[in-house]
């Protein structure tokens, strides 16, 4: 037996790899997730996210590279991994014939709990989660908020080091996904590491301490969401005048201080530009006062983890892609 | 959730760090045998097979073969009825595999996959519940038999025997199945494989002629199925005039189609 170790890295990978064929499915991924935090893998479609989340479930066998979650590697220690990890998968890991409550007890049960502790610890979780009406419902009539509630509240019946979400919010409605981020938040509040897989660029926002952008099954960028902005170094200026007359005269003096293209806004007041140099911001906001054009408002925003994705891969998120071809 | 009630209650039930202690082989086993069990309750259409084929194989060999073969219906049911029960419980362990293979692609068997228990139970478990299927199908054929005319010499123990004997037969074979279901992607091919498997072995047997009536290159066949032994070791408990040698031929044969079906199931189940 090996001793347990005390790490800080909940997850460590080296090139790790999975081919279908010649589908490079996940092609050497690098992951460092700090011990207590909620890590984002964030991806378009078919970008690897599933399977890289099956190897380190032990549900998939790598075909390169290693990795080890919670110090213990994935393959020789498999079985030390599954006794620290859980599972909510992309398509509701429960059994879709039985009710709620005989969900959460068989489950409880193969955990080891007596029936009479499985069951009470069924009813504590299925309250918590707002599903005790429910419970003695087949889970095929449930619908996909009550679903993804009742597949973490499964994930969580022995509390977890590693909770692993793949795709925990997708398709569901705004008030489903709130709930879904409140779990998420005091799960981590409790001391449990989460790695959530993602295809929406504000849940990483919204949620994860660190993200990693993958594509093509590589990490094509890595950090926080602020650092993954600051590395896009551009942002959205916004300016405001007092008088609809006189943006077409900002206009002019602006293009001219930052020698890029501005937009006039639909609102006549608002004008907007993406600056590339920020330097030449602060310019700007002088060549107004010098030309005497009164400013009510003067902003730099951050860019959009959606205009992050579009500079990284140079094609938008296939989200973005499909609602464009909607329109 | 958004409300404070909601969150501390789920802050007091993550609060709840408990961690029993692993779930014995035995347990894990019980509790796979319980959500099958579940599913009968939910879905009993699924006990129809075990209702049915009993009936309908009974009635139409006795009365199809009985007058050509015996002479009289009456003296061929007390011959044919083991083999019949034999036909009939091992053409129902098939369906073993194709509820697995259906079972499998759920997205459950994801988390059974991930959580530490004994792997095996997932499918020992199922198969438990599967040998309380084939004693119903037992029971149904044997007092169909009965109010038709059967009567087993053997009694009440011969009747406990030849259908031990049986469900053991029927419990190892059914891991062929659980096998060939890890490897066919589709519900068909594996029917249809399994089809290929049981029809010849279950008919080219002496579950309806004796083989000495049969050309000796056939007879050769037949002698040395296990089909043929089985048949053999029931008809033998039944009649009261046990053919130990061919029950021993039956336990081993089980015992070989466990030692290697079994860890193949559960290499392939791993792999999956
Ligand atoms: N079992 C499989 N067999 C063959 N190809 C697969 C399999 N699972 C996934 N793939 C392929 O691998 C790629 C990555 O898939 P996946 O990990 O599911 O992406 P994501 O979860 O990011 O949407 C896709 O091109 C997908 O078609
Ligand atoms: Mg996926």
């Amino acid at each position: 037996m090996k001793e347990p170790k005390q790490e800080q890295w909940a997850i460590e990978t080296t090139g790790l790899k999975k081919y279908f064929g010649n589908n490079r499915a996940v092609d050497g991924v690098e992951l460092k997730v700090k011990k207590g935090t909620i890590y984002g893998v964030l991806g378009p479609n078919g970008a690897g996210k599933t399977t890289t989340i099956r190897m380190l479930t032990t549900l998939l066998k790598p075909d390169g590279g290693s990795a080890k979650v919670l110090g213990y590697d994935i393959i020789d220690d498999a079985h030390q991994v599954r006794q620290r990890i859980s599972l909510t998968g992309q398509f509701a890991s429960l059994d879709e014939d039985l009710s709620g409550m005989e969900n959460m007890v068989m489950i409880g049960r193969l955990f080891g709990f007596s029936r009479r502790d499985a069951k009470k610890r069924a009813e504590e979780l299925l309250t918590a989660f707002d599903l005790f009406d429910a419970a003695k419902r087949q889970v095929k009539n449930y619908s996909g908020g009550m679903r993804r509630r009742l597949d973490i509240a499964a994930s969580i019946i022995v509390s977890p080091e590693l909770l692993f979400l793949d795709e925990p919010t997708t398709g569901l409605d705004p008030r489903s996904r709130n709930q879904v981020w409140d779990i998420i938040r005091l799960l981590v509040k409790a001391g449990t590491t989460v790695l959530l897989t993602t295809q929406y660029l504000d849940e990483a926002d919204q949620l994860a301490d660190r993200i990693a952008v993958i594509d093509h099954g590589k990490v094509i960028a890595e950090g926080t969401s602020g650092e993954l902005k600051a590395s896009i170094g551009t942002g959205k200026l916004h300016v405001r005048v007092l008088d609809p007359e006189m943006r077409g005269q900002a206009a002019e003096v602006l293009e001219q201080t930052i020698q890029t293209e501005v937009q006039l806004g639909t609102d006549p007041l608002v004008l907007t530009a993406q600056v590339s140099d920020t330097t030449l911001v602060s310019k700007a906001l002088l060549a107004f006062e010098d030309a005497n054009i009164p400013i009510t408002d003067f902003s730099l925003g951050q860019p959009s983890l959606d205009e992050v994705f579009l500079t990284l891969t140079g094609r938008p998120t296939d989200d973005q892609a499909t609602e464009e071809v909607a329109k | 959730m958004s409300n404070l009630t909601q969150s501390s209650a789920i802050e007091k039930a993550l609060s709840n760090q408990v961690r029993p202690k692993k779930a014995s082989p035995l347990s894990a086993c019980l509790t796979f045998s319980g959500r099958m069990l579940l599913k009968i309750k939910y879905v009993p259409e699924q006990l129809f097979d075990i209702t049915a084929f009993p009936v309908i194989y009974l009635l139409m060999f006795t009365y199809l073969f009985g007058g050509a073969i015996a002479g009289s219906t009456a003296a061929y049911l007390q011959f044919v009825l083991p083999g019949i029960l034999v036909l009939t419980v091992v053409m129902i362990t098939m369906y073993t595999g194709i509820e697995l293979n259906n079972d499998i692609k759920k997205g459950i068997f994801d988390r059974f996959r991930t959580l530490p228990i004994w792997n095996p139970a997932v499918l020992v478990g199922a198969l438990l519940v599967d040998l309380v299927r084939y004693l119903i199908a037992s029971t149904i054929m044997l007092v169909l038999g009965y109010t038709l005319g059967f009567r087993a010499d053997g009694g009440f123990s011969g009747l406990v025997l030849g259908i031990a004997i049986l469900l053991l037969f029927a419990f190892s074979v059914s891991w062929i199945w659980t096998t060939l279901s890890m490897i066919m992607r589709s519900e068909k091919s594996l029917l249809g494989v399994s089809m290929m498997i049981l029809f010849p072995t279950t008919f080219v047997s002496n579950v309806f002629v004796a083989p000495e009536t049969m050309p000796s290159w056939l007879e050769a066949f037949v002698e040395v199925n296990p089909i043929t032994l089985l048949v053999r070791a029931v008809r033998g408990f039944m009649e009261g005039a046990p053919d130990y040698q061919a029950v021993m031929w039956v336990c081993l044969i089980s015992l070989g189609l466990i030692i290697i079906f079994g860890p193949l199931t559960m290499y392939l189940y791993k792999r999956k």
